[in-house]
């Protein structure tokens, strides 16, 4: 029996799979059955009809797992939640999408996302927006919005995202789950539609911490088609510990939770979080971050500036939407598609990069950047030296409103302050549910997420060390409001 | 050759090679050889989203080996880039090549008897699909629609780039056929111009003695040694006209027309590419090891300036002949296999065979390389001392090479068999015949008599005539001379 297969973690329906307590066929269709039944979140672009074979001795036997749309698998509609490539079909699988397959997950759909991984709202899709399952007014936040919603909602047991300055964290934190942006280079990105090469990582959305290191041990690994994938030495480890004796943390006062611009409500929880952190026996201390501050500015030259490079293959020439212009010429059909093809923020986002790499401004934007963010992963590697992990509240408010930031382009990019320079170091983070806080000016609470990072490569531990604070804080019994995801 | 007028030609090469490596730079696709077209693509070639590049390491020890072959410096850690710019034959929006850290750079490569060219970089990048305008032009402009065949997309191009050593047309020929022939000895490129293996652009100024450089064209399209030197002549000689009627010179690029003559402007300056260059974040540098250095440098075979000394101190071959040898490398190597079978031959005579009498069998053929005829070294070898040995004429040898080339085969079954072998003039059967002739030529033998030994010649061929050929010509003349007592 399947009942109530959507209130546990994915981790236990495998262990159900394994008994033969429910078939893998039962447990996805229940999941779609759940994925119809509210599809106004959003959450979804693409469901699965069927669920593909699967030995039930496999690892996973069976459990079902929403893929974010930026995913490409093969002959499976893959957008990126862009019209430019509405209808395309790619010719090959991700390798984490096959990863996961070959070690038995099934693909029960694609997940909603701001066009090519752009915003931290899930608004720009082109479209349909995404909703919080906490509260349907308000945004699940992005890029990786949908997978957040399908699993805060319970459409799918887990759910896999990507993270260039946030997208996975965020949305996590907004959502009330667990989400882990890993090590840069510790999963292939062959197959991941490419928003910023150098900052895009692959990463798992889950239920809980141990949910997150068993779909992570599955994603990890390097990759003959990703020369910068170089997978971790050991092999993962499923996190146990309890107690955080003797694990020191340090918290940079640039985003501690009384920092400027970090809502009062997320600031008392997060302080709330360091307090049971300390109970468990872990040492606190304040620190700082020197650059973090200008991690932002510099992220918004990066990143945009890839994206410029990476976008220009959505030419109308092979593939995806084609748009003749009046004219007929060459530079009239690149013109009208993307014109047509991509969205504002989208095309804001070529225009910063396109100038930020233009010759006579590369040094002063792209290479200026790029030393900032040498700076920043020097801030963090000082740091590691003195800390275990340092911690901040993933995300400097809670689920905001629909079409509240759409119009502030900069208060959007805020959404990623504390996010955005572990993305730039390149080292691992995740985000759990640590409490719930109204919004400023009242409403319904909402969750928010504690980050935790830790150095380059230092997954099992970060895990281990997360699963702790989670066991104590234990979000669903004293947290989550009674009847919320009825 | 140009009317200097007191000008001098100031003169750069941009060469590109297509390395004969088994697949593309960046994917596993096979490398195309008129293959049907878009046959030999992948999703990484034709630039699908999220594909990812490797870089080809037989490609990189290739252009280790050009870089060695030419004295350059071998980068210890080079980066690729990104050359951002739309076009059709340009699937990803954006070349992967390589800008300010080249894998090869500051070498020199000095023609024997010619100019000394020093070279300012090598490094590796891909080549471009191949568009095909269908229309009077034959180009885009004007064209009532393109095609693009993605088989040569992603093939492996080194590009090198000359210093301004040059200061002639010939002299830019002359050092682009060394070139040729160098890489070509190295065996890591067909260097075919006809076929675009090897392409050559030239960078063009004219300057007074003396000056600081004037202002550059770029001329391309110059697809044959011949239109090398013809480009390059037609824009040193247009240049000086401009200068001398008062006009500047304006930087642009060209495109030489082989039928007429003519250069016609492809783009003004002012039209010049932002290329936007940034570093290829899909991509590990490229760090060859010293070790590995030096084991590519043991491989590197004997050079053609070598080979050229060589074949002088060691087989007294020089001038024309030794030249050709160098140059055509199949040539070369047969020359050696067959000297390296007998030591009895004569290798001026020998070489004076292939680059004469083989080379026009050769050409006759249309095949470059001898060991793909009939013809053997060991044959060549036989057929070579049996004239060194007066057994055969050069004239009647002619005719078994030219059996040896299209029939293969024993020299003296040939001989044998067609009746060839050289008069044995001990048993007086010549000299009879001698006689014979100048009794049947009494006016000639006044003339020669009369002190116009020219007309020694109707004599000669009259003797040849009666023995087909067998005759040896020297001993001929010695018999008539003796006879007329001259």
């Amino acid at each position: 029996m399947t009942t109530g297969a959507h209130d546990v973690p994915a981790a236990q329906l495998v262990d159900g799979l394994h008994n033969g307590d429910f078939s893998s066929t039962e447990l996805f269709a229940h999941f779609r059955r759940r994925i119809d039944e509210q599809s106004d979140l959003g959450a979804f672009l693409w469901t699965a009809e069927e669920a593909s074979e699967v030995p039930t001795d496999s690892a996973l036997a069976g459990v079902p797992i929403a893929i974010k749309d930026i995913f490409c698998a093969e002959d499976v509609p893959t957008t990126a939640a862009s019209k430019i490539l509405e209808g395309y079909r790619p010719p090959y699988t991700a390798t984490a999408v096959r990863k996961l397959e070959q070690a038995g997950a099934v693909s029960i759909g694609k997940t909603n996302m701001d066009e090519f991984a752009m915003g931290s709202s899930s608004e720009n899709s082109a479209f349909h927006p995404v909703r919080n399952p906490w509260d349907r007014e308000r945004v699940p936040g992005g890029s990786s919005g949908g997978s957040a919603a399908a699993v805060a909602g319970k459409l799918a047991p887990w759910a896999i995202g990507t993270d260039t300055g946030g997208s996975i964290r965020q949305p996590a934190a907004l959502c009330g789950i667990v989400g882990l942006k890993p090590t840069y280079g510790s999963i292939s990105r062959y197959g991941m539609i490419a928003f910023a090469s150098s900052l895009d990582q692959c990463g798992p959305l889950t239920r809980n911490v141990s949910d997150a290191a068993l779909l992570f041990k599955h994603l990890v690994g390097s990759d003959p088609c990703d020369p910068t994938s170089i997978g971790h030495a050991n092999e993962v480890e499923m996190p146990s510990r309890t107690s955080l004796e003797g694990v020191r943390f340090g918290i940079p006062k640039e985003m501690a939770g009384d920092a400027e611009g970090i809502e009062p409500g997320v600031g008392d929880v997060f302080d709330a979080a360091v307090g049971q952190i300390e109970q468990l026996g872990g040492t606190i201390e304040l620190t700082e971050l020197p650059h973090a501050q200008y991690g932002i500015s510099a992220y918004y030259v990066i990143a945009p500036a890839e994206a410029s490079s990476n976008l220009a293959r959505y030419d109308g020439v092979r593939f995806g939407m084609r748009v003749e212009g009046a004219q007929g010429s060459l530079l009239d059909l690149y013109k009208s598609t993307r014109a047509n093809g991509f969205g504002e923020e989208v095309k804001r986002r070529i225009m910063l990069g396109t100038f930020a790499l233009s010759s006579g401004y590369y040094d002063a934007y792209y290479g200026r950047a790029q030393r900032v963010r040498t700076k920043i992963a020097e801030d963090f590697r000082n740091a590691f030296e003195r800390f275990d992990f340092l911690l901040t509240p993933t995300s400097p408010s809670v689920a905001f409103r629909l079409g509240e930031r759409t119009a502030d382009p900069l208060a959007m990019y805020m959404s990623d302050y504390c996010t955005v320079p572990m993305s730039l170091a390149g080292i691992p983070a995740i985000s759990i549910p640590a409490g719930v806080a109204s919004p400023p000016g009242g409403g319904t609470a909402l969750p928010v997420g504690l980050q935790i990072c830790g150095p380059a490569f230092s997954e099992s531990k970060l895990l281990d060390a997360a699963h702790a604070i989670e066991q104590s804080i234990d979000f669903d019994a004293n947290h989550r409001p009674k009847g919320f995801d009825e | 050759m140009n009317d200097l007028r007191g000008y001098e030609p100031v003169i750069g090469l941009e060469i590109h090679v297509q390395l004969s490596t088994r697949t593309k730079m960046f994917c596993a696709c096979e490398l195309s050889f008129g293959e049907e077209p878009n046959t030999r693509t992948c999703p990484v070639c034709l630039g699908h989203p999220g594909t990812l590049p490797t870089a080809n390491q037989q490609a990189i020890r290739y252009g280790i080996m050009i870089g060695i072959a030419l004295g350059c410096e071998i980068a210890p850690r080079s980066i690729f880039h990104r050359k951002n710019y739309f076009y059709p034959d340009l699937p990803k929006g954006y070349q992967i090549s390589q800008y300010d850290t080249p894998l090869c750079s500051g070498g020199e490569l000095v023609v024997p008897g010619g100019p000394t060219v020093r070279i300012h970089r090598a490094h590796l990048e891909e080549d471009a699909a191949k568009l095909i305008h269908h229309g009077e032009s034959g180009r885009i402009h004007g064209a009532g629609e393109s095609i693009v065949d993605f088989n040569r997309g992603g093939t492996p191009l080194v590009e090198i780039v000359t210093e301004p050593d040059l200061r002639s047309a010939s002299d830019a020929r002359e050092f682009l056929q060394l070139l040729r022939t160098t890489i070509k000895q190295i065996g890591v490129s067909d260097v075919n111009m006809e076929e675009g293996s090897l392409r050559c652009d030239a960078n063009v100024s004219v300057r007074r003695k003396g000056e600081g450089l004037r202002a550059k064209t770029e001329l391309k399209n110059m697809n044959s040694f011949r239109f090398i030197e013809r480009g390059i002549e037609a824009e040193i000689e247009r240049q000086i006209e401009m200068w001398e009627s008062g006009s500047e010179v304006s930087g642009q690029t060209l495109h030489f027309d082989p039928g007429t003559g003519t250069l016609t402007s492809l783009r003004s300056k002012e039209e010049v590419h932002d290329y936007r260059y940034f570093p290829e974040p899909d991509l590990v540098p490229v760090a060859p090891g010293k070790s590995m250095v030096e084991e590519i440098r043991e491989q590197i075979p004997e050079l053609p300036v070598a080979r050229l000394q060589r074949y002088e101190s060691e087989y007294g071959v020089t001038d024309d002949a030794a030249q050709t040898l160098v140059n055509w490398v199949e040539l070369g190597m047969f020359f050696e296999q067959t000297m390296a079978l007998d030591g009895s031959v004569d290798a001026r005579l020998m070489a004076q065979w292939i680059t004469g009498e083989l080379v026009a069998r050769l050409r006759e053929a249309g095949v470059d390389d001898p060991s793909s005829t009939e013809l053997t070294s060991a044959a060549l070898a036989e057929l070579v001392v049996m004239v060194q040995d007066k057994a055969v004429s050069q004239f009647a040898a002619k005719e078994v090479l030219a059996a040896l080339v299209n029939e293969g085969g024993e020299p003296r079954a040939i001989v044998a068999a067609r009746d060839l072998g050289a008069i044995d003039d001990s048993s007086g059967e010549l000299a009879s015949i001698v006689e014979q002739a100048l009794a049947d030529n009494a006016d000639a033998v006044e003339t020669i008599k009369a002190g116009k030994q020219q007309a020694m010649g109707a004599i000669v061929g009259a003797v040849m005539r009666e023995t087909k050929g067998r005759a040896d010509g020297a001993e001929v003349n010695r018999l008539i001379r003796e006879r007329l007592g001259i």
